[in-house]
C-alpha cells in the first residue's frame, strides 16, 4: 500500500477551502496550518500563465524528517504516511529544518505537527478532509499500489510534476499539469 | 428619537460594558486549542442547516464534538447547490458563531453627558421604543414611509411584518447593486429571469463564456463545481476580463478587454455570428422576434470597429465567435451576477441575452435549463392592508421596469427634497451593511441623517449598527430556524435550517423578532402561531413532508411537475413577452423610450496619474460579512491593492508597502492598503477585494484592515432603465504618505 | 515578472515568513560545542604526545573550561526544545541517521569524560584542593592511572564533537546553504582555532604561546581557504545554492559575515598573531577575543542564514 495524493492544478482555483477544512477537522490552532495554497504567475500582461497548487506534507518515501528525528517520534506508518507521535517528540526542530517543503510547524503545545493524510478518516474508509471538501474536486487521494484507484489512474492519464525531487525525498504529492 | 445629527457610535466601552459575557468554548488566542495530532472525536450530534455566509445557501450538516461544541460544518451530499462540498466561507462558517465580537444584547441610543451612547436594553424595552415610533410614523405619514432593507434569510419574516404593517418598501441590495440589470434584461428578452441559483447548465456545456464573472474567486459553489466539471469535460472556456482572473487562467481564450467596452465586443460577436450565418437558424426563426432589425442594427459593428474600442484583435473576436457557434446550442454566454458596472448594464445584459438567443442556448442542454421549484404556501394570515403609495411615485415615474424595489431609490427618497412632499422616515435594516454596500456613502449618510428611526438587526457590530437608534442582535444561522429554503433547480429541492445549539448571549432569531414586533404593534392576527416549528411543520406538510422528516433529511428533492428541463427540439413555446417570442428587439424597452437594441457608448477613462478602481470577490470572504470571522481572517486578514509592475515602478512602490488611495472627487481612503505587485492587473487599473477597511473598532480583527472600495465609489452611473448603481467608473491615485485629511484612528 | 506567493495566509510560527526554528540557542550550542571540542582535542592530543610538562595550559588548565562549556551547551539545547518534558526521549533512542541523536550521545560521552579529565588534574592546578572523602581520592588515583585511555577516547570523541557541530547543519539538505560538505571541516577548524585561542590566553609559557599562535595561524589559513571554497561550491551549484551564496555576496548577511567573521574574526587576529610572533608587543587578549567573537558570529550567521536559504518561494 502506498498512499498518495494527486492535485489537479488545472482545476484548483486557489480558494483555500482545503486549508479551512483541514484546520477544523484536525483542530489546527488558529494561526497555523497543515496545508497551504501557492499561486504562481509567470509572463507579462497580457501573456500570462497561472498555477494554483494546494500543498501539504509530501509524505516522502525517503523522508529526511524521519531520518533526522532523534527520538523516532517522526515515523512512517501504514501506506507510507509520515506521522509524528506527540508524546515522543521533544520539539528539537530537526525535522522542521530538514523538510525541504516547510511542511511542519511547532505546535503551541510543544510537539511538531503536520499533515497526517487524515489517517484517522482514511482508516475509516473516508477521504481526507481537504479532499472531501474541495469544491472543484481537484484533489485525489488513494493507494498508488492499486492500479484502479483514482490517484493511480490520474497519474497514468495525465502529465504531472513533483516538487523538488532534486532534494531526493521521493515526494508523494503529484501535481497534474 | 433623535432628530439632531446622528453621530456614529462605536459600540464599545460605555455602551456594552458588562455585556461581554464569558466567551466561547474555543479561545482563539494563539495555540490554546489542545491538538491531538490524530483526533478521535466522537461525533455527538449532527443537525441540518443551510449556509448563510452568502446567498447561494448551500445545505449542510453541523457536527458537534463530544463536548457538545460546534466542531465543523460539511456540505449535504443530496444538495445540488453544493453536492456535499461547501466553499471556504461555508466551511469556515463556524467562526460566525464563535466570534466573540458578536452583538450580545439589544442596544438603544441615548444621550449621556451630551454624548450619544448605546445603552444595553432588554428586548421588551427595545421593542417598545421601535413600536412606539413606528405607530407614530404610521399615524403622521402613513406606514409606507417605513422601509425595510434586508439581505438574507430573515427577510421573509420581517417582510411579512412590513406588509402587515402596511409598507411595500422591502428591498435588498441584491437587486440594484447586484443582479438587477441582468434580471430586467432577461425579462425583456425571454420574459423570465436568470434567477438564483443561476439556471446555467454549466456542467453540460461545451463552451462557457464569462464576461467579468470571475467564477473561482466568486465562490458561488454550484457554479464553481460545474465549471470544474466543464474543465474535466474539455469544454472551451472564454473569459472576457481586463484582469487576469482565476477563471481567465483556466480559459482557452482570455480576452483582456479594455474596461467598460464590453458592449462593443458583444455587438461585434453578434455581427460576426449573423454575418457568417453561424446562428441557430431554426431556433431564431421559430422563437425570436426582431431578427431583421437586429441584423441591420449590428451591420456597422465589425470586429475591426470593435478592435478600436476594446483592444481585442479582430482575429480573436472571429475565432471566439466561431468557438461559440461550434458549441451551439450547448454554449453559455454567462450573464454574470454583480453586473452594475457602468450604468448601461441592462443594455449590456440585453446583448448577452441576444447572443445566447442567436446561438439557441436558452432552454437547451448545456445552455440555460428551465428550473423548477415547489410552491410553499404562506402560513395562513389575514390579507395585507393595501399600501396607498409607492416610492416610485415619489420618484416621478423613473425606473418603472425595475422588477424589485431599488435600495438606492429608497435611500434617495429618504433625504427630504423640495420637489417631494413625502419621504421615508424610518429604516429597518436587517443583514445588510448599507454603509459598505451602497455606493456614494455621502448620500447614504445624508439619508440616514434625516431619519426619525433606524433599527439595525445584525449579528455583528458592523458600521450600520453604529448609526442605529436601536440595535437588535440576531443569533447566527447556526443557532436558529429559518424559512424553508425553496430553490429553483434542475429538480425542485427544499432544505431545512435548524438550530445546532442555543443562541449565545441575548441574541434571537429574526422569526421571533418579527413576531414580537408584530405583537408590539398590535398586529397579532398576522402572527398566530406558537413558534416557528409550528409554521414550518404546517408549510412542510403542504408540500408532502414534515418538520420531523426534514430534521432527519435536511434536504429533500421533489419531482418536477413537467418533464421540461429543456425545450424539446422543435416544440412550440410561448415566451412571457409582449410578442410571445424571444425579443431580440425589445418592444418593452421601446415602449418605455429606451433603445430597443443595445448600443455602445464610450465611458470615461482614467485621467493621467489615476487608475480605474476595479474590485471583486475573494474566495474566502463574503463582503464585510466575514471580515471579522476568526477562521477566515486567519486565511486572509486584509485585502491588497493589485498594481501592475509598470505602475509600481512609476510610483516606486514595493510589495507589501502600505498606501492610501484618493479618488477623482478627492475622497481619501480612511485606511491604508498593502501593495501587491502583479502582472494580473492592467496598467490603467488597480484592483482590490470588496469588503475590507472597517471603521468600527469593535470589530477587533477587521478594524482598520485593508481599504474599502465603497468609500472610493462616489461617482455612480445610474442605469436609466432599472435604477442600478454602476460603480466601476471611479478612478484613484496612490498616496504613499499618510494623508493629513485622514483622521487619526 | 515571476510571482510565487502563498495565498492562504500561511503564517506558521517559526516557519513563516522565513524559517526560524533555531535561534541563538543552537548557534550558542554549536559555538561552545566547537570550543569544547577544540580544547579537549588539544589536551588529549598533546597529552598523548607526552607534552604534559611543556603545555600545561593546553593539557591541564584550559580543558577545565570544557565541562562548563558543555553544560552551558546542553542547557542551551534544552532551552531550544519546545517539548521539554520529553527531553529524556533523546536517551531512550539511538538513531544513527539523526545528527541530533549523534550529538546528544556524543555529548553524553564527552561531558563526563571532560569532567573526569579536569578532575584528574584539579589538584595539580589548585594545590590546596581537598577531595574530602577517601573514595574520591581512590577514584582520582584510578583515573590518573588511566589518563592515557581517557586521552585516547577523548581525542576521538572531540573530533567527532567538532565535526558534529558542522555536520548537524550540513545534514539538512533542505537548506541549500547548509547542505555542503565544507561546513563540517569549517566548523571543526573554527572550533580548533577557538580552542587554541583560549589556550593562548591561559598560558604563561612562551613556548606554548608560540606553538598555539602558529597553530592558530595555520588553522585560520585553512578556514579562509574553506570559506572561499564554500562560496565557490555554492556558486557552481544550482540556482538555489547561488541564491544562498548571494545572502553573503550583496545580500542581508554580507556585512556581518565579511566584516565580523572574516575580517575581524580571522584576518585581523591572524595579522596580530603574526606580528606577535615577529616580536611585536600585542596584548594577547585582543586576538583571542577577536577569534572568539568571529567564532560566535560564524555560528550565528550560518545558523540564521541557512534558515533564510530555501528552495521555494
Ligand atoms: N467568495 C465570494 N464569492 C461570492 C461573493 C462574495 O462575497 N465572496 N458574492 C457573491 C455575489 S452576491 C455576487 S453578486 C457574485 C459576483 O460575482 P461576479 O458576477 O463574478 O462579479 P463581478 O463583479 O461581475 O466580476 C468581477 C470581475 O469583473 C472584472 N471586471 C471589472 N471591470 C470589467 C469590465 O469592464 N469588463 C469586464 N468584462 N470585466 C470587468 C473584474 O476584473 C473581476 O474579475 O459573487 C458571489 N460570490
Ligand atoms: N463597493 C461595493 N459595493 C457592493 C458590492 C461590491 O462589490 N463593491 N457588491 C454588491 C453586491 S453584488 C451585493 S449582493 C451587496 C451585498 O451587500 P450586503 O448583503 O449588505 O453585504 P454584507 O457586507 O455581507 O452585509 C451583510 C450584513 O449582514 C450581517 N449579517 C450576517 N449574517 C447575519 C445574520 O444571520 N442575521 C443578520 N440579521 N445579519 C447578518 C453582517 O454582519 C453584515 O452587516 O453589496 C453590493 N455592494
Ligand atoms: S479546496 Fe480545492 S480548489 Fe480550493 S484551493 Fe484547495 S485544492 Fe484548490
Ligand atoms: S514533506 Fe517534509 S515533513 Fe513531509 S515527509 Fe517530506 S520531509 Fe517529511
Ligand atoms: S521535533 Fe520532534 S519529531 Fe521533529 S525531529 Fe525533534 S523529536 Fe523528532
Ligand atoms: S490530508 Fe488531512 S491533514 Fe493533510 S492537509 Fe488534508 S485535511 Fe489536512
Ligand atoms: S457558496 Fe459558500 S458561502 Fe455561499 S452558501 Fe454555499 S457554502 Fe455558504
Ligand atoms: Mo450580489
Amino acid at each position: 500500500m502506498r498512499y498518495a495524493m494527486a492535485i489537479d492544478t488545472k482545476k484548483c482555483v486557489g480558494c483555500s477551502d482545503c486549508v479551512v477544512a483541514c484546520q477544523l477537522e484536525n483542530n489546527v490552532p488558529i494561526g497555523y496550518c497543515r496545508d497551504w495554497i501557492v499561486e504562481t504567475t509567470s509572463g507579462t500582461y497580457p501573456n500570462l500563465e497561472l498555477e494554483n497548487r494546494s500543498e501539504r506534507c509530501h509524505h516522502c518515501a525517503n523522508a529526511p524528517c524521519v531520518r533526522c528525528c532523534p527520538t523516532g517520534a517522526s515515523h512512517i506508518a501504514e501506506g507510507g504516511v509520515v506521522l509524528v507521535t506527540p508524546d515522543e517528540c521533544i520539539g528539537c526542530g530537526a525535522c522542521i529544518a530538514s523538510c525541504p517543503y516547510d511542511a511542519r510547524y511547532p505546535h503551541p503545545d510543544g510537539y511538531v505537527d503536520k499533515c497526517t493524510f487524515c489517517i484517522h478518516k482514511v482508516r475509516k474508509g473516508e477521504d481526507p478532509a481537504c479532499v472531501q471538501v474541495c469544491p472543484t474536486n481537484c484533489l485525489y487521494f488513494g493507494d498508488l499500489d492499486d492500479p484502479n484507484s483514482e490517484v493511480s489512474r490520474k497519474i497514468k492519464e495525465r502529465k504531472y510534476k513533483r516538487l523538488k525531487t532534486e532534494a531526493g525525498t521521493d515526494p508523494q504529492l503529484y501535481f497534474l499539469i | 428619537m433623535k432628530t439632531n445629527r446622528r453621530s456614529f457610535i462605536k459600540i464599545s466601552g460605555a455602551g456594552l460594558g458588562a455585556a461581554a459575557v464569558a466567551g466561547s468554548a474555543i479561545n482563539f488566542a494563539h495555540g490554546s486549542i489542545i491538538n491531538e495530532a490524530i483526533p478521535d472525536v466522537k461525533v455527538a450530534e449532527r443537525t441540518p442547516t443551510y449556509c448563510e455566509i452568502c446567498f447561494w445557501k448551500c445545505a449542510g450538516w453541523v457536527t458537534k464534538n463530544d463536548q457538545g461544541d460546534i466542531w465543523k460544518i460539511e456540505g449535504h451530499k443530496d444538495d445540488p447547490h453544493c453536492n456535499g462540498r461547501l466553499c471556504p466561507r461555508g466551511t469556515g462558517g463556524v467562526g460566525m458563531y464563535y466570534d466573540e465580537d458578536r452583538l450580545k444584547t439589544p442596544l438603544i441610543r441615548v444621550e449621556k453627558d451630551g454624548k450619544q451612547v448605546f445603552k444595553q436594553a432588554t428586548w421588551a424595552e427595545a421593542f417598545k421604543v421601535v413600536g412606539d415610533k413606528l405607530k407614530q410614523i404610521a399615524k403622521d405619514h402613513g406606514p409606507e414611509c417605513v422601509a425595510l432593507f434586508t439581505h438574507g434569510s430573515g427577510g421573509k419574516f420581517l417582510g411579512h411584518f412590513m406588509k402587515a404593517y402596511g409598507s411595500p418598501h422591502v428591498t435588498a441590495p441584491s437587486f440594484a447593486q447586484c443582479r438587477g440589470p441582468r434580471e430586467v434584461a432577461f425579462y425583456a428578452t425571454y420574459g423570465e429571469g436568470v434567477l438564483s441559483p443561476e439556471r446555467t447548465d454549466i456542467r453540460n456545456t461545451k463552451c462557457l463564456v464569462l464576461i467579468g464573472s470571475h467564477i473561482g474567486e466568486n465562490m458561488h459553489n454550484g457554479q464553481v463545481q460545474e465549471m470544474s466539471q466543464a474543465i474535466d469535460n474539455g469544454a472551451t472556456i472564454i473569459t472576457v476580463d481586463p484582469r487576469f482572473s482565476t477563471a481567465a487562467s483556466k480559459s482557452k481564450h482570455w480576452l483582456p478587454i479594455k474596461p467598460s467596452t464590453d458592449i462593443a465586443l458583444l455587438l461585434s460577436w453578434i455581427h460576426v455570428i449573423i454575418k457568417e450565418g453561424w446562428y441557430d437558424k431554426e431556433y431564431v426563426e421559430k422563437y425570436t422576434f426582431g431578427f431583421d432589425q437586429l441584423k441591420a442594427h449590428v451591420e456597422p459593428f465589425t470586429p475591426e470597429w470593435a478592435y478600436g474600442k476594446t483592444t481585442i484583435e479582430p482575429k480573436v473576436i472571429r475565432e471566439t465567435a466561431k468557438e461559440m457557434a461550434n458549441a451551439s446550442p450547448s454554449v453559455i454566454i454567462h450573464p454574470g451576477r454583480h453586473v452594475t458596472w457602468y450604468g448601461d448594464d441592462t443594455q449590456r445584459l440585453r446583448a448577452v441575452a441576444i447572443l445566447n438567443a442567436l446561438l439557441g442556448s436558452w432552454g437547451r442542454r448545456g445552455g440555460f435549463y428551465n428550473p423548477d421549484k415547489v410552491s410553499i404556501p404562506d402560513f395562513p394570515h389575514p390579507a395585507y392592508p393595501k399600501p396607498k403609495k409607492s416610492y416610485l411615485d415619489m420618484m416621478d415615474g423613473k425606473y418603472s421596469l425595475a422588477t424589485e424595489v431599488i435600495s438606492n431609490g429608497l435611500c434617495d427618497v429618504t433625504t427630504p427634497a423640495p420637489e417631494r412632499d413625502c419621504n421615508i422616515k424610518a429604516w429597518i435594516v436587517n443583514g445588510t451593511n448599507l454603509i459598505h454596500t451602497l455606493p456614494d456613502q455621502k448620500k447614504t449618510l445624508e439619508a440616514i441623517d434625516s431619519l426619525e428611526l433606524l433599527v439595525a438587526i445584525d449579528t455583528m457590530p458592523m458600521e450600520i449598527t453604529g448609526y442605529a437608534d436601536v440595535v437588535l442582535p440576531e443569533c447566527t444561522y447556526l443557532e436558529r430556524y429559518d424559512a424553508i429554503r425553496n430553490s429553483p433547480h434542475r429538480e425542485p429541492v427544499i432544505s431545512l435550517r435548524m438550530p445546532a445549539t442555543k443562541p449565545k448571549y441575548d441574541s434571537k432569531p429574526d422569526w421571533w423578532i418579527a413576531q414580537q414586533l408584530g405583537f408590539e404593534m398590535g398586529l397579532d392576527e398576522y402572527f398566530q402561531y406558537k413558534d416557528i416549528e409550528e409554521v414550518l411543520d404546517w408549510q412542510l406538510k403542504q408540500v408532502g413532508s414534515s418538520l420531523a422528516e426534514m430534521q432527519k433529511l435536511g434536504v429533500k428533492k421533489m419531482k418536477r411537475a413537467y418533464d421540461d428541463l429543456y425545450i424539446p427540439d422543435g416544440a412550440d413555446y410561448q415566451f412571457n413577452t409582449n410578442t410571445g417570442k424571444i425579443e431580440l428587439y425589445s418592444t418593452e424597452l421601446q415602449n418605455e423610450g429606451f433603445d430597443p437594441m443595445p448600443v455602445f457608448t464610450e465611458h470615461a477613462q482614467p485621467p493621467v496619474g489615476f487608475y480605474r478602481l476595479n474590485y471583486g470577490r475573494t474566495p474566502v470572504h463574503t463582503f464585510s460579512r466575514t471580515s471579522n470571522n476568526p477562521n477566515l481572517v486567519d486565511i486572509m486578514p486584509e485585502n491588497d491593492l493589485w498594481v501592475n509592475p509598470r505602475v509600481a515602478k512609476l510610483w516606486g512602490s514595493k510589495n507589501g508597502q502600505y498606501v492610501w488611495l484618493k479618488n477623482q472627487d478627492d475622497i481619501v481612503s480612511q485606511f491604508s492598503i498593502k501593495v501587491r505587485i502583479t502582472e494580473r492587473i492592467r496598467w490603467d487599473s488597480v484592483y482590490m477585494a470588496h469588503g475590507f477597511g472597517h471603521s468600527n473598532k469593535k470589530l477587533s480583527r477587521a478594524f482598520g484592515k485593508g481599504a474599502s472600495d465603497t468609500e472610493l465609489i462616489s461617482n455612480v452611473k445610474y442605469d436609466p432603465i432599472m435604477g442600478g448603481t454602476g460603480m466601476r467608473e471611479n478612478f484613484v491615485t496612490i498616496l504613499t504618505e499618510k494623508p493629513e485629511t485622514v483622521a487619526a484612528s | 515578472m515571476e510571482e510565487e506567493i502563498i495565498i492562504s495566509g500561511r503564517m506558521n510560527y517559526k516557519v513563516d515568513p522565513g524559517l526560524h526554528i533555531w535561534g541563538w540557542e543552537i548557534a550558542f550550542y554549536l559555538f561552545v560545542g566547537g570550543l569544547a571540542a577544540g580544547l579537549l582535542f588539544f589536551a588529549s592530543y598533546y597529552y598523548l604526545q607526552g607534552k604534559e610538562k611543556e603545555f600545561p595550559a593546553a593539557i591541564k588548565w584550559a580543558p577545565m573550561l570544557a565541562p562548563v562549556m558543555l553544560a552551558l551547551g546542553l542547557g542551551a539545547l534544552f532551552l531550544d526544545l519546545h517539548h521539554k518534558l520529553y527531553f529524556w526521549r533523546l536517551y531512550t533512542n539511538i538513531r544513527l541517521t539523526s545528527p541530533m541523536s549523534w550529538g546528544a550521545w556524543t555529548l553524553m560521552v564527552v561531558t563526563p569524560l571532560s569532567i573526569l579529565w579536569s578532575a584528574s588534574w584539579v589538584r595539580e592546578v589548585f594545590p590546596n584542593w581537598d577531595w574530602k572523602f577517601k573514595f574520591l581520592y581512590d577514584l582520582e588515583a584510578f583515573f590518573i592511572k588511566y589518563r592515557k585511555v581517557m586521552a585516547w577516547i577523548m581525542v576521538f570523541y572531540s573530533v567527532i564533537l567538532g565535526i558534529y557541530t558542522g555536520i548537524l547543519l550540513s545534514a539538512f539538505n533542505a537548506r541549500p546553504l547548509w547542505n555542503t560538505s565544507i561546513l563540517g571541516p569549517l566548523f571543526l577548524a573554527s572550533g580548533l582555532s577557538a580552542g587554541a585561542a583560549v589556550i593562548i590566553s591561559f598560558t604563561k609559557n612562551e613556548l606554548e604561546r608560540k606553538l598555539f599562535s602558529k597553530i592558530d595561524l595555520v588553522i585560520i589559513g585553512i578556514e579562509l581557504f574553506l570559506v572561499i571554497h564554500l562560496f565557490m561550491g555554492l556558486m557552481a551549484s544550482t540556482a538555489v545554492q547561488i541564491e544562498a551564496a548571494e545572502l553573503f555576496l550583496g545580500g542581508k548577511y554580507t556585512l556581518p559575515f565579511w566584516i565580523f567573521v572574516v575580517f575581524l574574526g580571522m584576518i585581523v587576529p591572524a595579522i596580530l598573531e603574526f606580528l606577535e610572533l615577529r616580536g611585536q608587543k600585542i596584548p594577547v587578549i585582543i586576538p583571542v577575543a577577536l577569534i572568539l567573537m568571529g567564532n560566535i558570529m560564524l555560528r550565528f550567521i550560518i545558523v540564521y542564514a541557512g534558515q533564510a536559504s530555501r528552495y521555494l518561494y
